[in-house]
C-alpha cells in the first residue's frame, strides 16, 4: 500500500467502500434468492437446502461481518459529518470494527 | 567524490518534466542533524547542479521546500534524516497530484485555482473610515475560524488526498478549509456566494474523511473537520431554501 | 448541484436504513439458530403488512443508497463520467428496486 495511506483512517474508508461494494454485488443473488418464493415453497427450500454446510455458514457471518462493519462504520461517518468535531476518530472507527465482530460472532455461534 | 562517502546515505531523486523522467541515484554523506533539504541541496551543490527544486525560509514557516519523501508528503526543511531513512535509502519525489514543471518543482497554479474557485478570499464590506470590528476569540465562530487559519498553502494536504487524485474537478482540503475559516469569519460580505461555490459538483461533499489531509499537515491542521462543518451548512442551507421553495 | 443532492439522499437514505439494518442482523441471528427453512420465513413474511412495509422501505433506500455508493466507485476508480456514469448508476438503482421489491413481494405475497 502506497505509503501516504498507511494511516488507520484511510484504511477504515477502504474497509467501508469495500464492505458495500460486495454488499452490493451480494444483492441481486439475496433477491434472486428469496424471489423463488414466486415458485412455491419448495423451490426457494432447495435453495435453503445449499446453506446447511459449514462452509456456507462461515461465508453468511461473513456476510453479516460486511452488513455490521458498513453499518458501524457508516454511524461513524454520520457522526463524523453531523456532530461537532470529536479528536477520538480512531477510536470509533476501532468501536465500530468491534461492533461489527461481536454482531458477526453472535450470528457464527448461532449457526453451528 | 561520490566514491570517498563513509557509509552514505542512497537517495533515488526523480529527474525529468512534464513529458516524464525517471529516478537518478545519489550517494550523500550523513552529518549530523541532517534534514531531507540539507540532503538535496548537498545533492544539487556536490554532485549535479542541474538538479530543481524548491525552499525559501528553510525553517518551516513558507512550505515552498514541500515534496514526496519516502512516498509521503513532508516538508524537506523540518524532516530530519534519520526519521525517514529506511535501509539508509532515502526517496524524493516532486509533490503528488500536481503536474511537474522540472525535478522536484511542480506547477502549484492548478492548487491556487483551486483555492480561487472555492472563493478562498476574505471579501470586507467595511472601510478605513469605521471602527474595527470587535470579535473576542473565544467566540464560536471565531474559534473556529481560528482552528483553521494557520494554512501556509503548502499542498502537502493536497498530495496526500486521494480524492483529488481520483476525481480532478475536486477542490481539495486546503481550499476547502480556508472556505470554512471565511465562513467563520463574520466581518466577510460573501458567505453566501461562497457556499454556493463549496457545495457545486467538486466541493466539500466529495470528501470521504480519509484523514489524510489532517494526518500530513505539518501545521497539525484539521482539514477533515472543516469540510465536515461545510457539509452541515450546505445542507442546511440546502433544505431551508427547499422548505421555502415548498411552503413560501 | 447534483452531487450535493446526491450526497443528501445518500446520507438520509443510510440513516433511514441504520435501525433498519439492526432489525435485520437481529432478524438473521434469531432464525439462523436450527438452520433455514422456507417455512420458518415465510411462516413469518406470509400476509404481514408489516413486514412487506418494513422491507419495502429497506428496499427502496437501498436502492438509492447502494446505486449512489457504485457511482462514486465507478467515477474515482474507474474514471468514468458524464452519460456512461449516470446510465450506469440509474440502471444499478433500478435493478436493485425491482429485484427487491419481486423479493419482498414473494415472501409477503400469499400462496
Amino acid at each position: 500500500m502506497k505509503a501516504h495511506r498507511r494511516q488507520p483512517l484511510y484504511l477504515a474508508f477502504l474497509l467501508h467502500r469495500v464492505s458495500g461494494l460486495g454488499l452490493a454485488l451480494f444483492l441481486p443473488f439475496h433477491f434472486y434468492v428469496l424471489g423463488l418464493a414466486l415458485n412455491g415453497e419448495a423451490a426457494l427450500d432447495r435453495a435453503l437446502d445449499w446453506t446447511t454446510g459449514p462452509l456456507f455458514k462461515l461465508a453468511e457471518s461473513g456476510l453479516v461481518l460486511l452488513l455490521a462493519v458498513h453499518l458501524f462504520g457508516g454511524l461513524r461517518l454520520l457522526a463524523l459529518e453531523n456532530l461537532p468535531w470529536s479528536d477520538r476518530q480512531k477510536n470509533y472507527a476501532a468501536i465500530a470494527v468491534a461492533a461489527s465482530f461481536f454482531c458477526a460472532c453472535g450470528f457464527l455461534l448461532r449457526a453451528f | 567524490m561520490q566514491d570517498s562517502i563513509v557509509n552514505p546515505i542512497q537517495v533515488k531523486v526523480w529527474r525529468g518534466n512534464a513529458g516524464g523522467g525517471k529516478f537518478a541515484d545519489f550517494d550523500v554523506p550523513p552529518q549530523p542533524a541532517q534534514t531531507v533539504l540539507d540532503v538535496v541541496t548537498w545533492i544539487q551543490r556536490n554532485a549535479d547542479a542541474s538538479l530543481s527544486y524548491r525552499f525559501a525560509c528553510r525553517v518551516g514557516m513558507c512550505g515552498s521546500c514541500a515534496m514526496m519523501v519516502n512516498g509521503i508528503p513532508r516538508w524537506t526543511c523540518r524532516t530530519h534524516v534519520n526519521k525517514v531513512l529506511h535501509d539508509n535509502r532515502l526517496t524524493l519525489e516532486p509533490l503528488r497530484n500536481l503536474p511537474v514543471i522540472k525535478d522536484l518543482a511542480c506547477d502549484m497554479s492548478g492548487f491556487f485555482e483551486k483555492w480561487k474557485r472555492a472563493e478562498g478570499q476574505f471579501a470586507g464590506s467595511a472601510s478605513r473610515h469605521q471602527p474595527v470590528a470587535t470579535i473576542s476569540p473565544r467566540e464560536s465562530q471565531r474559534s473556529a475560524a481560528n482552528a483553521a487559519i494557520e494554512c501556509i498553502n503548502c499542498a502537502i494536504c493536497y498530495a496526500a488526498c486521494d480524492v483529488v487524485a481520483w476525481n480532478r474537478g475536486y477542490l481539495g482540503p486546503a481550499a476547502l478549509n480556508r472556505a470554512w475559516s471565511l465562513q467563520n469569519d463574520v466581518r466577510d460580505s460573501r458567505h453566501s456566494e461562497r457556499l454556493q461555490a463549496v457545495a457545486s459538483d467538486g466541493g466539500c461533499v466529495q470528501c470521504h474523511s480519509q484523514q489524510g489531509c489532517t494526518a500530513h499537515c505539518p501545521n497539525e491542521l484539521n482539514p477533515t473537520a472543516s469540510i465536515a462543518g461545510l457539509k452541515r451548512m450546505a445542507s442546511v442551507d440546502f433544505m431551508k431554501k427547499k422548505y421555502r421553495q415548498r411552503y413560501g | 448541484m447534483v452531487e450535493l443532492r446526491l450526497y443528501l439522499a445518500q446520507r438520509i437514505s443510510a440513516a433511514i436504513m441504520a435501525p433498519l439494518v439492526l432489525l435485520h442482523i437481529g432478524v438473521m441471528i434469531y432464525a439462523i439458530q436450527g438452520g433455514l427453512s422456507a417455512d420458518e420465513i415465510l411462516g413469518r413474511t406470509r400476509g404481514s403488512l408489516l413486514w412487506g412495509g418494513v422491507y419495502g422501505i429497506f428496499v427502496l433506500a437501498v436502492a438509492v443508497h447502494a446505486a449512489i455508493g457504485l457511482r462514486n466507485i465507478l467515477r474515482e476508480w474507474w474514471s468514468l463520467r458524464g452519460l456512461l456514469l449516470n446510465t450506469l448508476s440509474w440502471v444499478c438503482a433500478a435493478g436493485l428496486l425491482v429485484m427487491g421489491l419481486r423479493a419482498v413481494a414473494a415472501v409477503v405475497g400469499s400462496a
